[in-house]
C-alpha cells in the first residue's frame, strides 16, 4: 500500500512549460565499459518523498528496456540504466516529465569534481579514526583503573603493545589529511592549523611507542587517537556542508541548461547543447526564447532584452550585422544568428579578461583560524622547547624532562581549536541551506560578517529582473481583462506578463499570432490587435523609452501597457534593514540614468551610479577597497561578474548568468531580497561564536599547561582535559542552532520565503 | 590474566569485522544518498503490480 504515502506528497508543482525547449539527452548518454549497458543522468526538480521517488522507479521500471532506474533523493538525480539505442534517452525524459516532474541531462563528471572523492576520503578515515579510538579507550580505560587497582608491570605493557598496533597504523591511514596540509603549509614557508595538530599526532604515539619498549607507566595512544577522531569529525562535516551548497548550486545551473536550436544544411532545426556548435554555424532564437550563444544576426528584425548581460532594461532593436550576446531575451520576431568564435573580441572575453584581473588585484584573505594558527604554533613549540631546558636546568633526567616537553605539546594541541571554526560553520551553513542561501566558499562566512560596505547592481537584483504591468495609458481594468484574453494565448515574455496582471480568466478562441508583430483576434465587431507600436495602432513615436504593448479594437482609442521591472517585494525593507545596522549601501548599475535614480530615490539609496561599464564598475569596488571598506557585493548579470570578483565577498541571486553565480562566493534563492540581510546577520553570530570557542580553547590551555610545565600531566588527565575542551566548544557552537529556533518560534511560520522576520529577530 | 590473551584479539578481530563492514558500505554507494534512504523505508516492494517484473 503505497496511498498513505502518495496522499502526503502533493504532486510536484512545476512541470516543464510546453514548448519550453528542453536539451536533447542522447548526447548525454554514456556506455558502462562493465557490462555494455547505456547511462544517462538526470537532475530532476520537484522530488522530495518517497512517493516521488516510486512514481519515477515505477514508470521507468515499466518500460522493458529499463534495466535499473535509482532516485537519489539527496542530489535530486535520476540514473537510468538502459539498453538498446541512445535515442531511447529521450523516451525516458518524456516519461520523467510525464508524470510532472522537470528533467534536465547532465554530464555527471562536471558536477561532481575532486569533492565528492575528497568527502568520502575524510569519511574512510573517519571511520578508521572511530575504530582505533574506541578500541584503544577499551584497553586504556584498564591500564588507568590498573593503577589504581595494582595492575602488574608486564599486564600494563601487554596492553600498551595492543594500543601501539591499533593506533600507529590508524594514525599513519587516518592522519594523512592533516599531515598533506600542513607538509602543503610548509613547503610554502607558512604554518597553519594543521602544523600543530600533525606534531601532537605524531609525536605522541612515537613518544608512547618508547615508553611501551621501555616498559613505562604512561603512554598517550588513546589521546592521539581520539584528538584525531574529533577533528576528522569537524573536517568531514564542514566538507559535507559545503560540498551539499556547490552540488545544489551545480544544480540550479543544471537545470536552467536549455537547448539552442541549430539550423541544419537542410534548413530543418535541432535541438542541441550550446557547448557543441561551431563559430559559422546558424541557430534560431524563436520570439521568447534566451539567445544561447555570443554571435551575430544574420537575419530578422526584433528586440531583444538585454538586462541579464548590460542591466539595460529598455529593450534594444536589433537586425542583421548586430552583435548578440548569450543570456539576452528575444522579445520580437525570431532571429537567425551566426555563432561567433569563443575570444573573437566578444563581451564575454572582455568579461572574463576583467575578472582575471580584479581577481589577481584582491589581496588574499587569510582565515581566523590561520591567523589564530601562526601566533599559536610558535608559542607552543617555543613553550616546549622552554619546559624541556628548565627541567634539564633544573637538574631534572633527561627522561622526565622530555615527557613534560611533549606533555606540554600533547595538552596544547589544538584539537579545540580545530574544531572551534568548523563546527560554528556548519551549523551556520546548514542555517542558511534551509533558507535558501549556498555557501560555496570555505571563508565567505568570515567575509560577510566583516562587510561594512553592500554594494547591489540594479536589475535583477534590487528588481526581480522580469517585465511585469506597470501603468495603463488610456484604458483601464475593462481593457486589460480583454487584452489579457488574446495574451494568454501567447508565450511572449510581455503577454505573460499581461496575463499575470490580469489574473486568472478565459483564453480567447481563435487567436492568432504575428511573429514578432503582436497577436490578433477577429470579433463581430472587426479585429481586435494587441502588439507593437505598429502593428496594433498607427501612433507616432514619442520619445518614451520602456517595454510597451499597445492593444486596438474597433472604434475605441488605442491603449498602452507599459512594463517595467518591479522592484523586489522586500526591497525596500532590506535597504533600511541595512542602513539601521551602520552598513553603507551604493547602487551601481548598467542601465540609464532615469530608471536608476528612480529606484535609488524609492529606496532611499544616497550614492548611487548608472551606465557603468563593467570595468567602471570594478574600478569604483577597488576605490573602496582602497579606502579600507570591506564590501558585498550583490549582482547578478554578466556585466556584474568582474565586480563580484572584485569585491571582498559577493552574493548573487539563482537567477543570475552563469558565469556570475560561479564567481559569486554564495547564491540566493527566491523572490525575495531578505537572505542578504540573512547572510549578514548568521555571518556575524557565527563569527561571535568563532571568537568565543577559540577564547574558551585558549583559557582552557592557559589552565592546563602549568600542569603540563610541571610534570603532572598524565594519560588520563590529558584525555579528560582534551574531551571536555572539545565538547564545550562544539556545545557553544550548537547555541547558533538553538538561537535559529527562538528566533523561528517567535516569528511567523519562517518557511523559505519568509526568512525576514527570522533574520532580523 | 591468560585470558587476556585471546580474548583481545578476538575483541579486535570483531572490530575490524565491523569497520570493513562499513568500508564495504561505503565503497558500494549505501552512503551517497542518506535522505533518500530514511523515505524509501517507507516503500513497500512486494506490490501486486511489481510481480511480473520481479519473476
Amino acid at each position: 500500500m503505497s496511498a498513505p504515502v502518495s496522499a502526503a506528497c502533493p504532486l510536484p508543482g512545476r512541470a516543464a512549460e510546453p514548448g519550453e525547449p528542453g536539451l536533447e539527452p542522447a548526447p548525454f548518454v554514456r556506455v558502462d565499459p562493465e557490462n555494455g549497458l547505456l547511462r544517462l543522468d538526470l537532475v530532476v526538480e520537484g522530488v522530495h518523498c518517497a512517493a516521488c521517488i516510486r512514481r519515477i522507479e515505477r514508470a521507468l521500471g515499466r518500460l522493458p528496456w529499463v534495466k535499473e532506474a535509482r532516485v537519489n533523493l539527496t542530489t535530486r538525480r535520476l540514473a537510468v540504466a538502459f539498453e538498446g539505442d541512445p535515442a531511447r534517452a529521450s523516451e525516458i525524459v518524456a516519461t520523467v516529465e510525464g508524470l510532472g516532474y522537470r528533467a534536465v541531462p547532465f554530464d555527471p563528471s562536471r558536477l561532481e569534481g575532486a569533492d565528492a572523492a575528497a568527502e568520502k576520503e575524510l569519511l574512510l578515515c573517519l571511520a578508521v579514526a572511530g575504530f582505533a579510538a574506541g578500541n584503544i579507550m577499551l584497553l586504556a580505560v584498564s591500564v588507568w583503573s590498573g593503577h589504581f587497582t595494582g595492575m602488574g608491570e608486564a599486564t600494563r605493557t601487554f596492553l600498551h603493545w595492543f594500543q601501539a598496533l591499533i593506533a600507529l597504523p590508524a594514525i599513519a591511514f587516518a592522519g594523512r589529511p592533516f599531515f598533506r596540509s600542513a607538509l602543503a603549509a610548509l613547503r610554502r614557508g607558512r604554518t597553519n592549523m594543521d602544523v600543530p595538530i600533525s606534531l601532537a599526532v605524531i609525536l605522541a604515539p612515537t613518544v608512547s611507542l618508547v615508553e611501551t619498549i621501555r616498559a613505562g607507566e604512561h603512554a598517550y595512544f588513546d589521546s592521539a587517537v581520539t584528538l584525531l577522531f574529533f577533528l576528522l569529525i569537524g573536517r568531514y562535516l564542514d566538507r559535507r556542508a559545503r560540498g551539499a551548497a556547490r552540488a545544489a548550486a551545480a544544480r540550479l545551473l543544471a537545470l536552467r541548461a536549455q537547448a539552442v536550436s541549430r539550423i541544419e544544411p537542410d534548413g530543418t532545426t535541432r535541438p542541441v547543447r550550446p557547448e557543441s556548435l561551431e563559430p559559422g554555424q546558424e541557430i534560431l532564437v524563436a520570439t521568447g526564447e534566451r539567445v544561447g550563444v555570443d554571435g551575430e544576426v544574420v537575419a530578422g528584425r526584433s528586440e531583444l532584452d538585454t538586462s541579464l548581460v548590460t542591466g539595460e532594461t529598455v529593450p534594444q532593436p536589433v537586425e542583421p550585422g548586430v552583435r548578440v550576446f548569450a543570456g539576452t531575451l528575444n522579445l520580437g520576431a525570431p532571429l537567425r544568428v551566426r555563432v561567433a568564435a569563443v575570444g573573437e573580441g566578444t563581451l564575454l572575453a572582455e568579461i572574463v579578461r576583467l575578472m582575471e584581473a580584479a581577481e589577481q588585484r584582491r589581496s588574499r584573505f587569510v582565515a581566523l583560524a590561520d591567523r589564530v594558527a601562526r601566533l599559536y604554533a610558535p608559542f607552543v613549540h617555543t613553550l616546549a622547547a622552554l619546559t624541556l631546558a628548565g627541567w634539564l636546568v633544573a637538574g631534572a633526567g633527561w627522561h622526565f624532562a622530555i615527557m613534560s616537553a611533549i606533555a606540554v605539546l600533547i595538552i596544547t594541541c589544538p584539537c579545540a581549536l580545530g574544531l572551534a571554526v568548523p563546527a560554528v560553520q556548519v551549523i551556520a551553513a546548514g542555517r542558511l541551506m534551509k533558507g535558501g542561501t549556498l555557501v560555496k566558499s570555505a571563508t565567505a562566512l568570515e567575509r560577510f560578517a566583516r562587510v561594512d560596505t553592500v554594494v547591489f547592481d540594479k536589475t535583477g537584483t534590487l528588481t526581480s529582473g522580469r517585465m511585469a504591468l506597470e501603468a495603463i495609458e488610456g484604458g483601464g481594468a475593462e481593457d486589460l481583462d480583454a487584452a489579457a484574453s488574446l495574451a494568454r494565448a501567447s508565450r511572449h515574455p510581455l503577454a505573460r506578463a499581461l496575463a499575470a496582471a490580469a489574473g486568472p480568466g478565459p483564453a480567447a478562441a481563435g487567436v492568432e499570432e504575428v511573429a514578432g508583430q503582436g497577436l490578433r483576434l477577429s470579433s463581430p465587431e472587426g479585429e481586435w490587435r494587441l502588439g507593437r507600436r505598429g502593428f496594433a495602432a498607427e501612433v507616432e513615436e514619442d520619445g518614451r523609452p520602456g517595454a510597451e504593448l499597445w492593444f486596438a479594437r474597433p472604434g475605441r482609442p488605442p491603449v498602452r501597457f507599459r512594463f517595467a521591472d518591479p522592484l523586489r517585494p522586500d526591497a525596500a525593507e532590506v535597504v533600511a534593514a541595512l542602513r539601521a545596522r551602520g552598513l553603507s549601501v551604493e547602487l551601481l548599475s548598467g542601465d540609464r540614468r532615469a530608471t536608476v535614480e528612480a529606484v535609488a530615490n524609492r529606496l532611499g539609496i544616497g550614492r548611487w551610479a548608472a551606465e557603468l561599464a563593467p570595468d567602471e564598475k570594478v574600478a569604483r569596488l577597488e576605490t573602496l577597497a582602497r579606502e579600507g571598506r570591506r564590501v558585498l557585493m550583490v549582482g547578478d548579470g554578466l556585466n556584474d561578474a568582474p565586480a563580484l570578483a572584485a569585491a571582498s565577498v559577493s552574493l548573487s541571486p539563482a537567477s543570475a548568468v552563469d558565469v556570475s553565480q560561479t564567481t559569486a562566493d554564495a547564491v540566493f534563492q527566491g523572490q525575495r531580497l531578505a537572505p542578504v540581510l540573512e547572510v549578514l546577520e548568521v555571518a556575524r553570530r557565527a563569527e561571535r561564536l568563532v571568537r568565543q570557542n577559540i577564547a574558551l580553547s585558549i583559557a582552557y590551555n592557559l589552565c592546563a599547561v602549568p600542569l603540563a610545565v610541571l610534570g603532572y600531566v598524565t594519560p588520563l588527565v590529558a584525555a579528560i582535559a582534551m574531551s571536555s575542551s572539545s565538547l564545550l566548544v562544539v556545545g557553544n557552537s550548537l547555541r547558533l542552532q538553538l538561537g535559529a529556533r527562538r528566533a523561528e518560534s517567535s516569528s511567523t511560520p519562517a518557511k523559505a520565503d519568509t526568512r525576514l522576520a527570522g533574520a532580523s529577530a | 590474566m591468560s585470558g587476556l590473551l585471546y580474548l583481545i584479539p578476538i575483541a579486535l578481530f570483531l572490530g575490524l569485522l565491523g569497520l570493513a563492514a562499513f568500508v564495504w558500505a561505503l565503497k558500494s554507494g549505501q552512503f551517497d544518498d542518506l535522505d533518500g534512504a530514511a523515505q524509501r523505508i517507507l516503500l513497500d516492494d512486494d506490490e501486486p503490480e511489481d510481480r511480473p517484473r520481479a519473476g
